[in-house]
């Protein structure tokens, strides 16, 4: 199985410690890993602020960089930008005049997976041999719970962790407030909405939040650093890489 | 820069801790009713879904089903009056009242009357309206605007209405609901047993049959529409349903997902005029209002947003709405969907910052009973808020234009990425960003701490790796 990685350009900045565990969990599953390095950004930004024409450049260039990789699938550690993708790019080449654009969008679409998905979906692995002697709880990304449909995947695979106690929050669907640059157009109210979903995560009992996106992962982080709170936070890929 | 305005009111909503209680209260109880009211429904999945084709079906083909509803509706005797805008609305409705000497109204919680503000104009021209839901007469005497679709006064706790009664009754202060309804209920009856005129809105309108249907819990609207002699019923144009027989599909839905009813206490079908062998002189109008709506219709890509049936369930489920409220939206259409049909309603340049303050979360989607997609809806409507120019922010523009230069440029993005990375990690203390220095950084660390990145980006540490 050949993989080739959608490294969002939140984690290559950001949080490159997820793409790296990505890379180590995938080898231990036998997966053979590449990246190509011409890849950037979605442009899921831009898109979702109505800057369709800047989004629109960049869904180009991503169909440019994948569209002739010759990897089975392609995977990315999160549900935004999958969705992104698979979901919204569509709406970038709509034009009857589009059929090219449109042909050549639809060589990456199909291959796209989210990292939890690729795992249980497509490797039809569960275990993947991963161990970590702490409390944590899940928190569902909005795209990946319901622009993806993934919610059972991530919480499979927490659970065949070897020693790992998964303790649900109250409402582990609801948002995190965080919403791309809604959180700073509007940030008194994504903040309100984050205290909610924090002190949902403190009253688990939870030493580790996980999730699936490090743009969910960022808001939680900041907020609990704010706050003085011990729980920290986790990408399911870095759970998965622990031995 | 948001819109001052809407930052403002939803600061201040975000400060008024009473409303923050009254509003936690109201949407975690709403939200569990509804989730226990759809379990009794076999495959809700496939009713909300047989809703929607229901509704898409109806809009696509609107102009034949308006035509059927108004010759049914004059075969029973009724009048109807296509209102272009909603000034056309008002003056028909005062018209009819002024025409026949009528000084005061009872009215039902109606949606379409407040977006045309009938209150004010039949005020203006000497008739009273009396508002008899509960929930709207508590909005009426306090003079202020509904905050919930189905609920008007969610706002509001108990404390506070026994407040404005005993200010605005003078009758002594209620402190029990029943007491706080049993005092409505005695003002109230005297106002149906007097009025000459009945005005409602309608949840649904039956093309075939020309039937007006009224789902209600207080009686109110049974009693303004069967006491006086003549009943209005404002309808927007997109409340229209084919056949009596697709009521099945919607009473099962609007209930349960606006309530958590099953079935509410009251659901009125009304056919034209009342008739009697022993009275003569009932008269039942229909306004058909537009007020925008073939607007929304023109547009293919916004169509689906005419298929609300405005039950509330999406301002329930909604992270944003439980937190500002229904009144911080700034007009009567709160929530979700209020940001999707209010700029398309009032204008992209009255209410176009609305579609911008959600996070997308799209819980409002799963909630919705006829499944519109409303992040779909406000992504659209904020693609139209910048390509025409409503929602001009030079500074972001040209960032975004900026950054989409850059990533369309791998070598390019590596560098201005470790050159950001660079002063990110000057600025961090411990890890974490504490404080920006301007916006957006600061936007951001005004509420929470930034982690810092740590380390070479993963496209460096990946060329490192490989090259070995």
């Amino acid at each position: 199985m050949r993989v080739s990685l959608f490294i969002t350009c939140l984690v290559d900045q950001m949080f490159p410690d997820v793409g790296e565990a990505m890379v180590v969990t995938l080898r231990r599953l036998g997966v053979t890993v590449g990246f190509n390095d011409a890849q950037t950004c979605c442009g899921q930004v831009a898109f979702n602020t109505g800057y369709r024409p800047e989004a629109r450049s960049m869904a180009e260039h991503f169909i440019k960089v994948f569209e002739s990789d010759p990897a089975d699938f392609i995977v990315a550690p999160s549900g935004s930008c999958t969705a992104m993708v698979r979901n919204f790019y569509g709406e970038l080449f709509q034009g009857p005049d589009e059929r090219f654009w449109r042909d050549r969008l639809a060589r990456v679409q199909p291959r796209l997976r989210e990292f939890s998905e690729f795992i249980v979906n497509e490797l039809g692995v569960e275990d993947v041999g991963a161990s970590f002697a702490h409390r944590v709880t899940y928190h569902d990304a909005c795209h990946l719970l319901r622009e993806l449909g993934v919610s059972e995947e991530p919480r499979r695979l927490i659970r065949a962790v070897r020693n790992i106690n998964l303790l649900e929050m109250e409402a582990p669907d609801t948002c995190c407030g965080f919403g791309g640059t809604f959180s700073v157009k509007y940030g008194e109210i994504s903040n309100a909405i984050m205290q909610e979903k924090l002190a949902r995560i403190v009253n688990s009992g939870a030493e580790y939040v996980i999730a699936n996106d490090s743009s969910c992962l960022m808001q939680l982080a900041g907020g609990l650093s704010r706050a003085g709170s011990p729980v920290k936070t986790m990408h399911l890929a870095e759970l998965l890489a622990q031995q | 820069m948001p819109n001052p305005d809407l930052t403002q009111r939803s600061h201040d909503a975000l400060e008024n801790s009473v409303l923050q209680g009254a509003l936690k209260a109201a949407t975690d109880t709403f939200i569990e009713r509804r989730r226990e009211a759809i379990t009794s429904v076999a495959d809700w999945e496939a009713l909300r879904q047989r809703a929607r084709q229901v509704k898409e079906h109806t809009i696509n083909h609107l102009d034949y089903y308006l035509e059927q509803l108004v010759a049914t509706v004059e075969a029973h005797g009724g009048r109807v009056f296509w209102a272009h805008t909603g000034q056309d609305a008002c003056r028909y409705i005062v018209d009819v009242a002024q025409a026949r000497g009528i000084k005061s109204v009872v009215k039902s919680k109606s949606m379409a009357t407040e977006e045309i503000e009938l209150n004010d104009a039949l005020e203006a021209a000497g008739v009273r309206p009396v508002e008899t839901d509960l929930g709207e007469y508590i909005i009426q005497l306090a003079h202020e605007k509904p905050s919930h679709i189905i609920v008007p006064a969610i706002h509001k706790t108990r404390a506070q209405i026994s407040d404005l009664f005993e200010e605005k009754l003078r009758a002594g202060r209620p402190n029990e609901v029943a007491e706080i309804t049993a005092m409505a209920r005695k003002r109230l009856r005297n106002e149906f047993l007097s009025a000459p005129m009945g005005i409602t809105g309608a949840n649904f309108a039956v093309a075939e049959t020309g039937t007006i249907v009224l789902v209600e819990n207080e009686g109110n609207i049974r009693l303004s529409t069967q006491v006086p002699k003549i009943h209005v019923a404002v309808v927007g144009i997109e409340k229209l349903i084919p056949r009596f027989e697709d009521l099945s599909v919607f009473l099962r839905l609007l209930p349960r997902s606006g309530t958590g009813q099953k079935q509410t206490a009251y659901v009125s079908f009304l056919n034209g005029p009342r008739q009697t062998k022993a009275e003569a002189g009932f008269e039942f109008h229909l306004v058909l209002m537009d007020n925008g709506r073939t607007r929304i219709l023109a547009d293919e890509q916004m169509r689906e947003s005419l298929y609300c049936i405005r039950c509330g369930a999406c301002l329930n489920v909604c992270p944003v709405y439980q937190k500002i409220g229904g009144q911080a939206y700034g007009w009567i259409y709160p929530g979700p969907i209020g940001a999707v049909i209010s700029p398309q309603l009032q204008s992209l340049k009255q209410s176009g910052d609305l579609p911008f303050a959600s996070s997308l979360c799209g819980a409002c989607r799963d909630a919705c009973p006829v499944a519109i997609n409303l992040p779909d809806m406000l992504l659209a409507l904020r693609a139209k808020a910048k390509e025409s120019g409503v929602d001009r922010k030079p500074a972001e523009h040209a960032a975004m234009r900026g950054f989409a230069f850059i990533a369309r440029h791998p070598g390019l993005f590596t560098w201005s990425g470790r050159l950001m990375r660079a002063f990110a990690r000057l600025m961090a203390k411990g890890g974490m960003i504490k404080s920006g220095p301007m916006p957006p950084l600061s936007d951001w660390t005004d509420y929470r701490d930034l982690p810092a990145p740590r380390g070479p980006s993963f496209r460096e540490r990946w060329k490192k790796e490989d090259g070995k």
